[in-house]
């Protein structure tokens, strides 16, 4: 193809995607299009499968058979998510093998947040009440993304992230209505997810490389600073009704800007727990690599097995 | 009054029996989550799991009631010594492998069946009701495990070799599946429980027959262990406890 023919295409293609029309997996991409979206995809495909393993820390001492099931029930949901959007990344020409291959060595990332340890109970409650909360912010704009395969998985996983988020703050509620050592325990895990969560939402507009062309594609539709600052908003009086207080002297309302002002946030932490060495980065994926290795014996018996029935199928067919 | 009481005793006993079948197991299940050799069987286990965990809940709801005395599910399922645990050996057995996994699920769903297939014609109305509800998800559970020996036993070498090691080290609790306590004697007297002794030898030829099928042998042990029953359990079932009873023996008395 000529370089003019590229350029046309092209033209045609930021039209489509201006004219708020989805991009289908057999239709023509620019390169760099393909690779975003894998990139962006898979990411949050690994964030899904190894936010599992935080919360799954909390199955077998869940306080309450309630909450041990809906806290399973959770944990599946994440493995769900994790599965369609594999999927979905699938569909861009690459193997689920090649990205898990990506996320063993280290060349993908995931949710930095996952990397710090859920220590008490109330982890599970403050995980789901701030994690998913910013998850929330994070990807309702993508249910309307322009890859129609990843705008149509985002709207199933909004859908459950948000029953998520409420089944945390639920949690949150019970222990600040408890006895003083619950409230404690919520005050604490507070303490410990407010800032990380914060960070979540990405570094700040200014450090951020890839928010333009993301805009462009609409795999973005708010920078990462307003994005924290809906999710500040929208929290603080939810701690309100808790009856906790977050953990930032400098957090307080702004009538003219009608904002919270917050404070600074510890931007060398994000980026140590980003480049690997946050207090769990070690063990989460060293969890997956083990998961996958362990299986592999498993995962090569099936194959042999499927083979030979197959094969069995063929030879009573002849 | 006191005769009834004594039924009611022993009728919550013999719940527990088949109750904590399901606890132990979804426990074990739970470990798991997330760390399967693919996420379709993670989540295959995990749906096993959720499915053993609202039949616990069914039936221990029922004991609470049927004790009267303001107890909950959650007392039942967190606040007993482990002597008071009445689940057999073979659910409280380790994730040493998936073969392991495959093989302890496998050698219990059969029995779980056979069992509530009987138990759906309960004189007990209640037990009746859950064994109907449950048997659907247990009829999915002896599919998914027998597929899986099947898969293993006829898949690679290795993979036969792993699961023949883990059906031959399992084989010695299966005979406790058969054991009658007295709680059970005192129900199929009444008409409420199963004598599941009697399913022995179907058992062992359907298992049999499946574990033929995956080219895997059937063992020939002349010794079997049992102590499950009546509340001897292995030395893993401690361990099993401190993790499950750890938030209600730390923070007692309150809601969560």
């Amino acid at each position: 193809m000529s370089e003019k023919e590229i350029k046309n295409l092209e033209a045609i293609f930021e039209a489509r995607i201006a004219r708020d029309e989805k991009i289908e997996p057999k239709d023509w991409m620019p390169e760099k299009y393909r690779q975003t979206h894998i990139r962006q995809m898979s990411q949050h495909a690994h964030s899904e499968i190894i936010g599992m393993l935080p919360e799954g820390n909390w199955i077998t001492r869940a306080p309450s058979l309630r909450r041990k099931a809906a806290l399973l029930a959770k944990v599946q949901d994440e493995a769900g998510h994790g599965l369609y959007l594999y999927s979905a990344c699938e569909t861009l020409g690459i193997s689920r093998d090649e990205l898990y291959e990506q996320l063993h060595s280290g060349k993908a990332k995931y949710s930095s947040i996952f990397n710090y340890p859920t220590i008490t109970w109330a982890d599970m409650g403050a995980i789901g009440w701030l994690v998913d909360g910013a998850a929330i912010i994070n990807q309702v704009p993508l249910c309307n993304t322009s890859f129609g395969p990843y705008a149509r998985a985002m709207v199933r996983v909004c859908k459950e992230e948000s029953f998520h988020q409420r089944q945390g703050y639920e949690i949150m509620l019970t222990l600040c209505r408890g006895t003083e050592e619950q409230k404690a325990m919520a005050q604490d895990a507070l303490n410990r997810w407010w800032w990380p969560s914060l960070m979540m939402l990405g570094p700040t507009d200014a450090e951020s490389i890839h928010t333009e062309q993301s805009m462009k594609w609409k795999l973005k539709r708010k920078s990462n600073d307003e994005l924290r600052q809906q999710f500040i908003d929208q929290t603080v009086p939810q701690a309100d009704i808790l009856g906790l207080t977050i953990p930032d002297p400098d957090l307080k309302w702004n009538e003219e800007t009608g904002h919270y002002d917050f404070g600074e946030i510890d931007w060398d932490e994000f980026w140590q727990v980003v480049k690997g060495h946050g207090p769990c980065n070690k063990e989460r994926l060293g969890a997956r690599v083990d998961a996958w290795n362990n299986g592999k014996w498993v995962r090569d018996a099936a194959m042999a097995y499927a083979e030979k029935k197959e094969a069995n199928k063929l030879k009573q067919a002849i | 009054m006191s005769s009834t009481l004594k039924d009611s005793r022993l009728l919550e006993n013999y719940i527990l029996t088949i109750a904590d079948n399901s606890l132990i197991l979804a426990q074990r299940l739970g470990e798991l989550c997330g760390h399967g050799p693919n996420l379709e069987t993670d989540i295959a286990l995990t749906n096993i799991s959720l499915d053993l965990l609202g039949q616990t809940r069914s039936y221990y709801q029922y004991a609470a009631k049927l004790a009267g005395d303001g107890k909950t599910e959650d007392d039942i399922a967190f606040l007993r010594i482990e002597r008071e645990y009445k689940n057999c050996l073979l659910v409280e057995q380790p994730n040493t492998h998936f073969g392991y996994v495959i093989g302890r699920q496998f050698l219990f769903d059969v029995y779980h069946f056979m069992l509530l297939e009987k138990l759906q014609n309960s004189e007990d109305e209640t037990l009746a009701a859950i064994a109907k509800k449950s048997i659907k998800e247990v009829s999915y559970h002896k599919r998914f495990s027998g597929d899986w020996i099947k898969r293993l036993g006829d898949g690679t070498e290795e993979s036969n070799q792993k699961m023949q090691e883990a059906i031959n080290d399992l084989w010695r609790f299966t005979d406790e599946l058969f054991y009658m306590t007295d709680a059970e004697n005192a129900m199929v007297e009444e008409g409420i429980g199963i004598d599941i002794s009697a399913f022995k030898e179907s058992y062992y030829s359907q298992v049999s027959e499946i574990l033929k099928e995956a080219t895997l042998a059937v063992p020939e042990n002349k010794y079997f262990n049992k102590g499950g029953k009546e509340g001897v359990h292995t030395e893993h079932m401690g361990y099993i406890l401190a993790d499950l009873q750890y938030m209600q023996r730390t923070y007692p008395n309150m809601q969560w």
